[in-house]
């Protein structure tokens, strides 16, 4: 929430559209040779859900990790809830600087291979960023663990760790671990696609109940083309590193105005 | 093997002070091989390059030298160390370089997740360190730490050589007084084998200890045991 | 000046012969050692009775007593029993047997990485165990070892310093013979120490590139 001691100017209809809590401008990412994000221009508002589509090596994951701060842009501005994050000139070489650590507090990340900590409990890896970089009391800490294993239904499993645990169940713990930081935007890079095919239903649950029940911005790389559907305001299909469609799932999913839209579902929506 | 009934008190002693180099060595090289472990994988030049040099000096030359360099080479700048001293730093500089090396592999091969999780949410570099890379990182480290100090037992031996009183320099002691050599060095030579076992025997208790899931298993352990007392 | 630069160079020749007196150990030693070692590895995979377990016993307990006292051992306790060479070859004896207790055990993992597959083609194939051995299994065994081989070489290298308690006059001995008779310790024992590292530093640097290159492909 922006704080509103200042006098509200009327609104005209433009101003109320919310600012973007993640605004990229301009940003391009090379390898080498490789230019995996051309330019990319891409807002996501307050609490809008959005699914990123399209076909394997179009930059999505990129998007993400730049996000997260995992990746360097090689040039453009990044702003994540009207604070910069990325203001990077092409040629420039940049250092991770206390604004950007700062920023990034407000996102919290979902891993396609979990990446939970094996030699930690569920507990104990829910409540090690809280205690320790929050700074929050350990019985607090503890007892929100408890509510958010609660949530993504492992009460039973707060004593276990990771190798003792389906990948199911890994996958959730690691939603409730980004969870406990209280992220307002959280990303998730293909978080079922790890998974054997009967765990996918109990994390998409989890996913789906997020989405209905919290105001928080939920940015998502997904295969799965149905739930996309279903829980997204918006789906973005990317191609080439570039945004070549987005709109309302209903639209996209219906009545695809692009050609590459329209052959990438029909391939993947074939089988 | 008169002699080395006689002469009892005096192995004792050889002993204890074998023990106690190794100890004490030990001791400095753990220290040694985290700091010049976790330098080496500084991203700043300035800590990384001095510990590579450290680390590739004292690998790269006998302990043996490096003893005698602290032992005879050091009075040339006016330093001129205890016996004792001057064995325990050259053993725990010498084995620590080796062990750094440990430190370094473990933390390198650490799954680049990790750290992504890490940063996720918001844990910062030293944090990271200290929180999930380095527990992580332990069981991988235990079974070469194990093997660093076996050969840290073993090097002790050379103490003998500037004149610490350790078992290696009671026994020669004794076998030129009695001329009993055979029995002697057949008795050091045992000793220092159990020594050894004594310290693999540590370390596999050391890697079941610390084995990642031990923490679940003993959480398991008590689940059960609860289990049976309610359906008691 | 604490140090001595007329001194220094004038002890250099002398250093350079005890170094060349540790690199021909070295290489003796090595061969010893890669040949025992062999043998080592098939007697325990063999399973003979007695003679298999005594030869494990044997290699545990060579990596489990440090290399200075088996060589006081063999110094001192075999000429007793009539046994006795000069220094240079009972230095050699005594390291080689040391590294061969470590090559055994690698060679024993060179063995066991050979797929069953392999054993099973050979036997397949009604191959006499001699030859199964020295065509099939040993030329792919050895092949994944040789970085170790080199790590092992290096090693023996810097621990054949030891052997100067023996009287055997190598690099060290060299160097802690010009320091007792001249009193200037400084020169001889920073040279000895730098000559160490010129030879081991870049040799480890080619054994980490063999390493890459023969790393098993998984
Ligand atoms: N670390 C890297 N080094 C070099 N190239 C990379 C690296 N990471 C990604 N790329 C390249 O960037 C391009 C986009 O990768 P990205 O992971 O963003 O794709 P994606 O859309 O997530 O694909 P997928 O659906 O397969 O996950 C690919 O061509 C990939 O090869
Ligand atoms: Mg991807």
């Amino acid at each position: 929430m922006r704080p509103s001691t200042e006098p509200q100017p009327l609104a005209t209809p433009v101003d109320l559209a919310p600012d973007p809590v993640i605004r990229f401008q301009n940003v391009s990412k090379n390898w080498g040779s490789n230019q995996v994000l051309k330019s990319l221009n891409f807002e996501v508002a307050p609490g809008e859900k959005v699914s990123i589509i399209g076909p394997s090596g179009s930059g999505k994951t990129t998007i993400l990790r730049i996000l997260m701060t995992l990746e360097t842009p090689s040039e453009g501005l990044v702003k994540v809830d009207g604070d910069v994050l990325w203001d990077v000139t092409a040629g420039q070489k940049v250092r991770e600087t206390r604004q950007m650590r700062e920023t990034r507090r407000k996102i919290g990340m979902v891993f396609q291979q979990f990446n939970l900590f094996p030699h930690m409990t569920a507990m104990e890896n829910v409540i090690e960023a809280p205690i320790h970089v929050l700074g929050m009391d350990k019985a607090e800490a503890k007892a929100r663990a408890a509510d958010l294993l609660n949530l993504v239904g492992l009460g039973k499993h707060m004593n276990h760790t990771p190798p003792q645990m389906s990948g199911g169940q890994q996958q959730r713990v690691a939603i409730a671990r980004a969870l406990a930081m209280r992220p307002k935007v959280l990303l998730f890079d293909e978080p079922t696609s790890a998974l054997d095919p009967e765990l996918i239903g109990e994390v998409l649950n989890v996913i789906r109940n997020l989405a209905h029940t919290t105001d928080m911005t939920m940015l998502m790389v997904t295969h799965e083309m149905r739930f996309a559907e279903e829980i997204s305001d918006r789906v973005v299909m990317f191609d080439n590193g570039a945004a070549v469609e987005s709109g309302p799932p209903a639209q996209i999913f219906k009545d695809p105005q692009q050609e590459r839209t329209r052959t990438f579902l029909r391939a993947v929506l074939q089988h | 093997m008169s002699a080395v009934i006689e002469y009892a008190p005096l192995l004792w002693q050889g002993l204890l002070t074998t023990i106690l180099v190794t100890v004490l060595s030990g001791a400095l090289c753990l220290v040694v091989a985290f700091t010049a472990g976790l330098a080496r994988l500084s991203s700043h030049r300035i800590i990384s390059w001095p510990a590579g040099v450290f680390i590739e000096v004292f690998r790269g030359t006998s302990l043996l030298v490096q003893m005698f360099w602290l032992f005879f080479a050091l009075p040339f700048f006016g330093i001129q160390l205890h016996p004792l001293t001057a064995a325990v730093l050259a053993l725990g500089l010498n084995e620590g370089a080796y062990a750094a090396e440990v430190v370094r592999g473990a933390i390198a091969s650490r799954a680049k997740g990790q750290t992504e999780a890490c940063i996720a949410l918001g844990m910062e570099p030293a944090l990271r360190l200290r929180r999930i890379i380095i527990p992580q990182s332990i069981p991988a480290m235990l079974p070469p730490f194990g093997n660093v100090m076996v050969d840290l037992l073993k090097n002790t031996s050379l103490v003998s050589l500037v004149t610490v009183a350790d078992l290696t320099f009671r026994a020669q002691m004794i076998r030129s007084s009695t001329g009993q050599t055979t029995a002697i060095f057949i008795t050091i030579l045992v000793m220092y084998f159990v020594l050894s076992y004594l310290l693999t025997l540590l370390t596999s208790w050391l890697e079941r200890r610390y084995a990642l899931d031990r923490k679940a298993l003993a959480a398991q352990r008590k689940e059960s045991q609860l289990m049976k007392v309610g359906a008691a | 000046m604490i140090w001595d630069n007329n001194f220094a160079v004038s002890v250099i020749p002398l250093l350079l012969e005890g170094l060349w007196v540790t690199v021909r150990i070295t290489l003796l030693g090595t061969l010893l050692a890669a040949v025992l070692g062999i043998f080592f590895a098939i007697l325990r995979r063999l399973a003979i009775p007695v003679l298999s377990p005594a030869v494990s016993f044997f290699v545990v307990f060579i990596r489990g007593t440090p290399l200075l006292v088996q060589a006081y051992c063999a110094f001192f306790v075999l000429p007793a029993y009539g046994i006795s060479f000069d220094a240079f070859t009972t230095g050699v004896v005594v390291i080689g047997v040391n590294y061969s207790a470590y090559m055994a055990e690698v060679y024993r993992s060179g063995i066991q990485g050979v797929p069953k597959g392999q054993w099973e083609a050979a036997t397949a194939l009604s191959l006499p165990g001699a030859r199964t051995w020295s065509r099939i299994i040993l030329p792919q065994a050895i092949r994944t070892v040789v970085p170790m081989l080199g790590n092992y070489l290096i090693q023996m290298f810097k621990d054949s310093a030891v052997l100067s308690a023996i009287t055997v006059v190598e690099l060290m001995a060299t160097a802690q013979a010009i320091g007792s008779s001249s009193f200037r310790y400084l020169e001889p024992l920073t040279l000895a120490a730098l000559l160490f590292l010129a030879i081991s530093y870049p040799a480890s640097r080619l054994v980490n590139r063999l390493e890459r290159r023969y790393a098993p492909q998984h």
